[in-house]
């Protein structure tokens, strides 16, 4: 099977493997060793880590440069790219210097408003949006251009590119219309919102597989793995585009050990997952959990992970 | 209109504290329709500062002078017989056009009284709402007459985004997304399938981030 990048995880999901990612949140600082750590511990147990971008706009250290920590601890990243603070000049600017730091995977997404961070007063760019920065970096790489249309005479970035979907969000009918849209712009795979109601996950999966989207991209089911019914509560309640049923909240709160709980529920929900036709992996978000992840994985009898 | 609002009543006391004379001028135009800078306005204000300065022991003198509208010289000469020498300052009731007007015209120390706020409408009698973002090349033509730059929080022209909810917008649970309104005016009118072409980037040389921007019409230019 010939791919177009030299990510790993897009030659894991030619080879027909289900992939496994998690996800590293840089620091509030500028010290390596925290993010360094977590690479280290997870490398054996997931096959590449998202590097989220000011998450929630907070300030953090930059998704690119924990990016590379985490490469050079030995595990592959998938950086991403936020269109809320930096203009299209900016982005390409990135994406070269990622590439050429040994990134090859990128996620595009429009960002959390700076309203919910710690700089709510900033001014936010949104030059281009989500789809937007898809195809223009489908463009670097398939067609050596510039979003301006100027070539790129040589050493294309070639990213493995993702788009992120939330099967939660409305309205549900445009929501797989939107995701086709992402299809066409160029996402070659797709993080999912965290699924907690998998009832309407599997409503929107069926009109995925109905347009054939399953077949045209790789759909990454994502995963918050929780820890008390607290977090389940707030998720419900706090958190825009989430959709936490009651009886989740009410399962966490009546466990004995809500932790272990917590991990049962995620077991459970990846051997779900893994039966439904075109999801073809997880995207474990343990963010502030990050040590859960080996248990998750071997309890969920995916581990030893594969390697090329 | 130009939609602008009162700065608070003590930012404008402090902002004439030295004065003992001031000019205070309204506009008819966009802000006298706002009821926030009209000859009605400028009364109101007026009265309450020299009241509130009478209370400090400082009295305050106030000229009071409407003007049809600011942002045109031709009203501009209006207020020449107004700007006496003795006028410590001029406070503008008008928007931020108006208050730049009078400066270049005038060599006299003008303040805002008003913050300018959006262009948009009255939603009822007391409400008024943003519906443009004065964007210079307008694509209300691909969104079913709904302005996608200013009505999404993040100005997305391939919305909504993954924090739409119940017709909400993420930032707060009492606006609505833009997009949600775009989507359901496009399939009302049969017109979904344009949602599903890829809007490219948009040309902000047009806007705001060209510079200041000016439109010249050689058709009814007075040579
Ligand atoms: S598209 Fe531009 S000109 Fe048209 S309403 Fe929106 S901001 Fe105003
Ligand atoms: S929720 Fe709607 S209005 Fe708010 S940022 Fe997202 S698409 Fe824009």
């Amino acid at each position: 099977m010939t791919t177009k990048t030299e990510s790993k995880l897009e030659k894991l999901l030619a080879r027909g493997e289900f992939v496994i990612s998690g996800e590293i949140g840089p620091p509030k600082h500028a010290g390596p060793e925290g993010i360094v750590k977590h690479a280290e511990n997870l490398k054996k147990y997931i096959d590449a880590a998202n590097i989220t971008d000011n998450q929630t706009a907070i300030v953090r250290m930059s998704s690119i440069a924990a990016a590379f920590h985490v490469l050079r601890s030995g595990l592959e990243p998938v950086i991403q790219i936020t269109c809320r603070d930096r203009n299209r000049i900016g982005i390409q600017s990135d994406l070269l210097g990622a590439y050429s730091l040994g990134m090859r995977n990128v996620l595009c997404l429009s960002g959390d408003h700076q309203s919910f961070g710690n700089h709510p007063t900033a001014k936010n760019v949104y030059d281009i949006d989500s789809i937007q920065e898809i195809k223009l970096v489908k463009d670097m790489r398939d067609s050596r251009k510039f979003l301006c249309g100027e070539e790129i005479k040589q050493n294309e970035p070639r990213y493995f590119i993702g788009g992120v979907a939330n099967p939660f969000a409305d309205p549900l009918e445009f929501r797989v219309a939107r995701l086709e849209k992402k299809i066409n712009a160029g996402a070659d795979f797709i993080q999912t919102q965290a699924i907690f109601d998998m009832g309407r996950f599997e409503k929107w999966m069926e009109m995925v597989r109905k347009r054939g989207l399953h077949e045209r991209t790789n759909i990454i089911a994502g995963l918050i793995p929780l820890k008390s019914h607290k977090a389940a509560r707030y998720m419900q309640k706090f958190v825009s585009g989430m959709l936490v049923p009651d009886e989740i909240v009410y399962r966490l709160e009546k466990a004995k050990e809500p932790q272990k709980e917590g991990v049962e529920l995620c077991v459970e929900q990846i051997k779900h997952l893994k039966q439904i036709e075109g999801i073809k992996g997880v995207h474990i978000m343990a963010v502030a959990w990050e040590e859960i992840i080996p248990t998750i994985v071997e309890k969920a009898g995916l581990f030893p992970r594969p390697s090329l | 209109m130009i939609v602008a609002e009162n700065k608070p009543f003590h930012d404008i006391l402090g902002l004439i504290e030295d004065a003992k004379k001031i000019l205070i001028v309204g506009c008819g135009g966009c802000v006298a329709v706002c009821l926030s800078g009209g000859e009605k306005e400028v009364g109101v204000l007026a009265s309450a500062l020299r009241m509130s300065r009478k209370k400090e022991g400082n009295p305050l003198e106030t000229v009071e002078v409407t003007l049809p509208r600011q942002c045109d010289p031709e009203y501009m000469d209006m207020l020449k017989g107004y700007v006496k020498e003795d006028i410590d300052c001029i406070l503008s009731l008008g928007c931020g056009v108006g208050v730049q007007f009078i400066a270049e015209r005038f060599s006299k120390w003008v303040i805002p009284a008003q913050n300018t706020k959006f262009a948009g409408g009255t939603i009822a009698h007391g409400i008024w709402e943003e519906r443009c973002g004065l964007c210079g090349e307008c694509i209300l033509y691909k969104t079913g007459g709904i302005c996608p730059i200013i009505r999404c929080s993040k100005s997305l022209l391939n919305g909504p985004c993954g924090g739409s909810q119940n017709g909400k917008c993420e930032v707060d649970k009492n606006l609505d997304c833009g997009w949600q309104l775009i989507y359901d005016r496009m399939k009302k009118f049969g017109k979904l399938d344009l949602l599903l072409k890829i809007e490219p980037p948009k040309d902000w040389s047009k806007s705001r981030d060209g510079g200041p921007r000016k439109v010249v019409r050689e058709d009814v230019k007075i040579s």
